[in-house]
């Protein structure tokens, strides 16, 4: 790590005007005061965790290689041509997108609506953290394997028992049913992860300025004018991030599908990285998953650019 | 829902400190209570799944699917959590994930921290390439590299081992991005009367910068363990052998030797659940403070 010192020359130009305050004259130049020293382990497992298998995920891509990594020949863009053909990849894409349509609007709407609450009624505003926000910090593991076992197995779920107790008997296959089982696996997610985007919400009500509603107060406004015309739209910026961290959250499923349907009824709930991991590590075309990997990128980097547009666009409205 | 929230008629919204300061309490008209009331039944829809979990745990094995509902068996028992306990795989789990948690936020934390020091306080060739670099990995989402990263894996030799799991955990560009926000809020002036004593970069990280920049790096500690402790898809894939899996991990892989014995399941997942949820009552303020930061960086 001190050879880097040895070869990078300081920039004397810069020095004069650097504010960053070089060490005064006369200090000892330590192998510490090379910049490149403070990134460098950072950078190093970037490099090795991140960077590389972003390009050797590429080259993979192009070949037709096991997971051990041998047997693998140069197959150029086959298994991109062979993943536009193949019928699994098209639908388990759709599944991932209908998932993330699905569970999108009522995480972010449940959560505005869960921080409007709390903020709200300003009283005991730990029992709503800890009944809201609790769940999200259970590892999916434990979430999933409770509504597996306890909640939505029909008769003698918890489920299936409530609605008995008002008088129905619906015998739901909440999970092997085509029709139920990604509603269910909503329904989950909803539960488990509201409360990260209830969070952001709150966070965002309580740096909202109060002299701003004690003015339109004195004007006359309502609850419901308040509501529309200044917590709303000071909103605006959250509800942009929030989407869009919810988005690109909800496009990674996998957890829930694998531990509680395992892709079924069908295949009918089985997500992109599912896909890519029966291809992959079960049926070890690890070359075909690469690519398909890389579909999904392109997917999760279109979103990603959808974000700073939003944003930039808010912006020039405001400047107006 | 919103706007169910319009109903009330009190002056203003305002946090728990504002009201405080200003000295008067929001008084309770019926829209506040009507507010109150759905806010305990949602409460109550949120725990009702916890609540139930603990139950069954808490049943003799053969009243656990007996369909009347009914939240007590026919006696209360800690069998289940005996059993759980004594098969003794879950104690390891329970250190494995520990011990993976705990190496990944030390090491995510310092080589974050180190790096965001880097790039905002120092110059070097290749700064600007190196950060522009870490920027677009940002947009990287780890899931789409588990094949390549996977062989690699197995040509460093790494498949389950706690190394593993960890390293690939660490380098996490969103969190450099939240610091190096952080440090270029730090006024100069502060390092720059140390260097003037003969301080070198590294003591004035270490002793300043560090030191002042607690309560973020706080934040970026609680939420790179929660989300190291929940991680399921990459020790799930890199992890083989029962001896070395996570918690989530290992609970799912042996789902199937439990078979339906759901005292069990429920007694397992409970024990699971707990840590986290304990962590949370200490740290309460800074999770909060955490996802707050975590998630309004992204502005």
């Amino acid at each position: 790590m001190t050879s880097t010192t040895a070869t990078a020359p300081a920039p004397v130009a810069k020095r004069a005007q650097d504010a960053a305050g070089r060490p005064a004259r006369g200090v000892r130049r330590k192998w510490t005061e090379h910049g490149l020293v403070f990134v460098a382990p950072f950078f190093l497992v970037y490099a090795m965790f991140l960077v590389w298998p972003l390009i050797s995920g590429l080259g993979m891509s192009l070949t037709s290689e096991n997971i051990t990594g041998s047997g693998g020949e140069f197959i150029g863009l086959d298994n991109y041509a062979e993943a536009v053909r193949d019928p699994d990849v098209w639908s388990s894409l759709w599944n991932t997108v209908w998932f993330t349509v699905l569970s999108t609007v009522p995480l972010v709407v449940v959560g505005l609506g869960l921080a409007l609450l709390a903020h709200q009624l300003s009283v005991v505003q730990w029992l709503w953290r800890l009944s809201w926000f609790a769940p999200f910090l259970l590892p999916s593991g434990v979430v999933c394997l409770l509504f597996l076992n306890m909640i939505l197995p029909s008769d003698f779920g918890l489920a299936d028992q409530m609605l008995s107790a008002v008088g129905l008997t619906p015998e739901i296959g909440w999970l092997t049913d085509e029709r139920y089982a990604m509603l269910s696996i909503v329904a989950t997610t909803l539960w488990w992860t509201v409360g990260f985007n209830f969070l952001l919400y709150l966070a965002a009500l309580q740096a909202i300025p109060v002299h701003l509603y004690e003015a339109a107060e004195l004007d006359g406004a309502g609850a419901g004018k308040r509501l529309l015309h200044i917590t709303l739209p000071l909103l605006a910026r959250t509800t942009v991030l929030v989407v869009v961290l919810q988005v690109l959250a909800s496009l990674k499923i996998f957890d829930q599908v694998y531990i509680m349907t395992g892709g079924g009824p069908d295949e009918s709930t089985r997500p992109i990285l599912q896909y890519v991991y029966q291809q992959g590590f079960t049926g070890y075309r690890i070359g075909y998953a690469s690519a398909v990997s890389y579909i999904f990128f392109a997917l999760i980097l279109t979103v990603s650019l959808v974000q700073p547009l939003l944003s930039r666009r808010r912006a020039e409205e405001a400047a107006k | 829902m919103s706007g169910s929230t319009t109903v009330t008629t009190r002056p203003a919204p305002r946090s728990e400190r504002f009201a405080d300061a200003g000295g008067r309490r929001p008084r309770w008209t019926p829209g506040r209570i009507v507010l109150l009331v759905v806010a305990l039944f949602l409460t109550a829809a949120w725990l009702l799944p916890l609540a139930w979990a603990v139950a069954t745990s808490l049943k003799p094995e053969g009243d656990t699917t007996r369909t009347p509902l009914s939240w007590i068996g026919s006696r209360v028992t800690f069998d289940a959590y005996s059993k759980v306990w004594e098969s003794g795989d879950l104690m390891v789990w329970l250190m494995n994930s520990a011990y993976i948690s705990v190496m990944t936020t030390l090491l995510t934390v310092v080589t974050c921290a180190m790096a965001a020091y880097g790039f905002t306080r120092t110059d070097f060739r290749g700064r600007r390439l190196l950060y522009g670099l870490v920027l677009a990995g940002i947009m990287v989402p780890p899931q789409v590299l588990i094949a390549p990263l996977f062989r690699e894996m197995v040509q460093l030799g790494l498949v389950d081992t706690y190394w593993g799991v960890i390293l690939p955990q660490v380098a996490v560009p969103a969190m450099v991005f939240i610091l190096v926000k952080f440090f270029e809020g730090v006024p100069r002036e502060l390092e720059e009367a140390a260097f003037v004593d003969g301080a070198g970069r590294w003591r004035v990280f270490w002793t300043i910068v560090i030191p002042l920049s607690r309560p973020v790096l706080a934040a970026v500690a609680i939420f790179t363990f929660i989300s190291t402790w929940n991680n399921f898809l990459w020790p799930f894939l890199v992890t083989t052998d029962p001896g070395g899996m996570t918690l989530p991990v290992g609970l799912v892989n042996v789902q199937s030797t439990f078979g339906v014995r759901y005292a069990q399941i429920m007694a397992s997942l409970v024990i699971a659940g707990t840590p986290l949820l304990i962590v949370f009552a200490f740290f309460q303020r800074q999770i909060v403070r955490g996802i707050a930061h975590t998630g309004l960086a992204g502005q």
